[in-house]
């Protein structure tokens, strides 16, 4: 018997509730989205009443579709500089120079950071309309250039900044919490023997904290593929130029009414989520 | 006091500075559009007046959209930290057959399947079923998809529960549902209130599911109807955004300010390295 008493028999119902609703609102609509994703589905017309199986059409079509491909190498470009390179390397930053710094300053600076973070959605998108708006747009004013649109003329450079912005309190928050388990005293002896900021956090600091850095890599680039905000700033504009995968989907799905089309490039993302989160685990593994 | 002591202590000081204004000058808008005789899509220092703020009480959809997002974040709250707590609690202490698999499988579920990747068969499930509209059923939804990650973190929480209070409170002769409510619940509190607060934010926030499948304008969240503002006739009611902005954002800066005074904005444990 397990200290609780609960027997397996009660612990089965304890669990169950919660896996009904995973199973009916999750693993059954991942699933038949690869059932749908091989039909002709459609939200109207003959396709709606009578989908026939068109087997892996979708998929040859899509890889075919210069949306779609546009689609995935903007989706990439913006996983890569918003979510790796930008979030990880602000939200480090942050944390590492916030160790030392007065606790006032330290509040203050967190919380804007976390603020940024716990806003929702469609009022965020607000404020960066108020960004980068043209004629009124704080940028624009404080850059001396009113005249520019930068949603129109920069879409995915102003999703990347953006997407900075929204999504660097999560590395911050992780990678304090990594830094608290570093032995202060292996920095102390680094800065002793000379050893310079750079030097002190490559050799000494990111030995310690290699996990958090996959850890956190893996979930913030997820994430980002798979954010739906960039729907509310740019809506994919203009002429597609920063429509990625989560915006394609649903414009190809809700406003197109391709429904087995949409659930293939669905399926695709699906896929792509898999093999990072399995390449992740994979190197996981490989250092332990 | 060398000089390079200076100019370093300077540097530092103008990153902290340009950092902060980074993210803060975005809020700005927030404190001084809603209160502001002409808001714009801008910051400038508001003529005052609470002229908008009479207009957003008395938009016909404003105050009802905030009520439909309280009730619907509610009931996916509530689902998600019940269920949850339940579920981790009994994955925590008892050996059922593949849990291991299990718990590997919600870990994977939580980061790879997403409401993105899935909304088209949610759509179509929903429009099957005749829930296109439910509050309870986008609630349902939306706990569901929140559920994995839940009864992920709310396990690490539970494993530090120390076996001993359990075993002494069933010596005492007190039932499974006596143990769990008085004795495991009470101190797994701060973690059953992290997943409480994080499911809030989360449900308070979300946008693509009541968009999908709220379609009547009396039925949709403050979060489908801020966008409808936005769209609505053309061009944007600048006169309501800004309020309805505000309004909308107060519970989730209450929230913020409540947990860090209270346990600290911080990942006690939890993500493992």
């Amino acid at each position: 018997m397990d200290s609780s008493g609960l027997g397996v028999r009660r612990a089965l119902g304890f669990v169950a509730p919660a896996l009904v609703l995973i199973g009916v609102f999750l693993v059954f609509p991942a699933l038949w989205t690869l059932y749908i994703g091989i039909t002709n589905y459609q939200l109207t017309g003959p396709a709606a009443a009578n989908p026939r199986i068109v087997g892996l059409d979708n998929v040859v079509e899509a890889v075919r579709d210069p949306l779609f491909t546009n689609s995935v190498w903007l989706t990439a470009l913006f996983v890569l500089f918003s979510a790796v390179l930008g979030q990880n390397a602000l939200g480090f930053g942050l944390a590492w120079l916030l160790r030392n710094v007065r606790p006032w300053l330290r509040r203050t600076v967190e919380g804007f950071v976390l603020l940024s973070w716990i806003l929702p959605g469609t009022v965020v998108a607000y404020l960066w309309f108020a960004v980068l708006s043209r004629d009124t747009g704080t940028l624009g004013l404080l850059l001396g250039s009113p005249e520019t649109a930068w949603l129109v003329q920069y879409p995915m450079t102003s999703l990347i900044i953006f997407n900075v912005w929204r999504g660097t309190a999560f590395s911050m928050l992780l990678y304090t919490s990594a830094l608290a388990a570093v032995p202060p005293s292996q920095i102390e002896t680094a800065r002793l023997m000379g050893a310079s900021g750079w030097q002190t956090v490559r050799d000494v600091v990111f030995p310690h904290i290699r996990g958090h850095v996959l850890t956190n890599t893996l979930l913030i680039s997820l994430w980002t593929a798979n954010d739906f905000t960039p729907f509310l700033l740019t809506a994919g504009g203009p002429n597609h130029q920063s429509e990625v995968l989560p915006v394609l989907i649903y414009r190809q799905a809700l406003e197109g009414g391709q429904l087995g089309y949409a659930s293939a490039m669905s399926m695709l993302l699906l896929v792509g989520n898999l093999a990072v989160a399995l390449v992740y685990v994979r190197l996981l593994r490989r250092r332990a | 006091m060398s000089p390079l002591w200076m100019v370093r202590r300077i540097g530092f000081y103008v990153l902290i500075t340009l950092v902060l204004a980074f993210f803060a000058v975005p809020m700005l808008w927030l404190a001084s559009a809603p209160f502001d005789s002409k808001p714009g899509l801008g910051l400038r220092w508001p003529d005052w007046t609470f002229a908008n703020v009479a207009a957003t009480f008395e938009h016909p959809y404003a105050l009802t959209s905030l009520v439909n997002s309280l009730v619907l974040c509610v009931v996916a709250t509530v689902v998600t930290t019940v269920l949850a707590a339940l579920a981790a609690y009994a994955l925590s202490r008892v050996r059922i057959p593949g849990r291991d698999l299990l718990l590997y499988l919600l870990l994977l579920l939580s980061s790879v399947v997403t409401g993105t990747a899935a909304m088209v068969p949610i759509f179509v499930m929903m429009l099957q079923l005749g829930l296109i509209n439910s509050q309870f059923g986008t609630a349902l939804v939306i706990a569901g998809g929140m559920l994995p990650a839940a009864i992920f973190i709310l396990k690490d929480f539970m494993d530090a529960v120390p076996r001993s209070y359990e075993e002494s409170a069933r010596v005492f002769g007190a039932s499974p549902w006596q143990v769990l409510g008085h004795v495991v619940l009470p101190v797994a509190r701060p973690g059953v209130a992290t997943i409480f607060v994080w499911a809030f934010v989360n449900a308070w926030g979300n946008f693509l599911l009541p968009f999908l499948l709220m379609r009547d304008v009396g039925q949709q969240p403050a979060a489908v109807l801020l966008r409808t503002l936005y769209d609505e006739g053309g061009s944007a009611n600048l006169t309501v955004i800004p309020v309805f902005s505000l309004l909308y954002s107060i519970p989730v800066v209450v929230l913020y300010l409540f947990v860090s005074k209270r346990y600290g904005f911080r990942f006690h444990g939890g993500i493992k390295s």
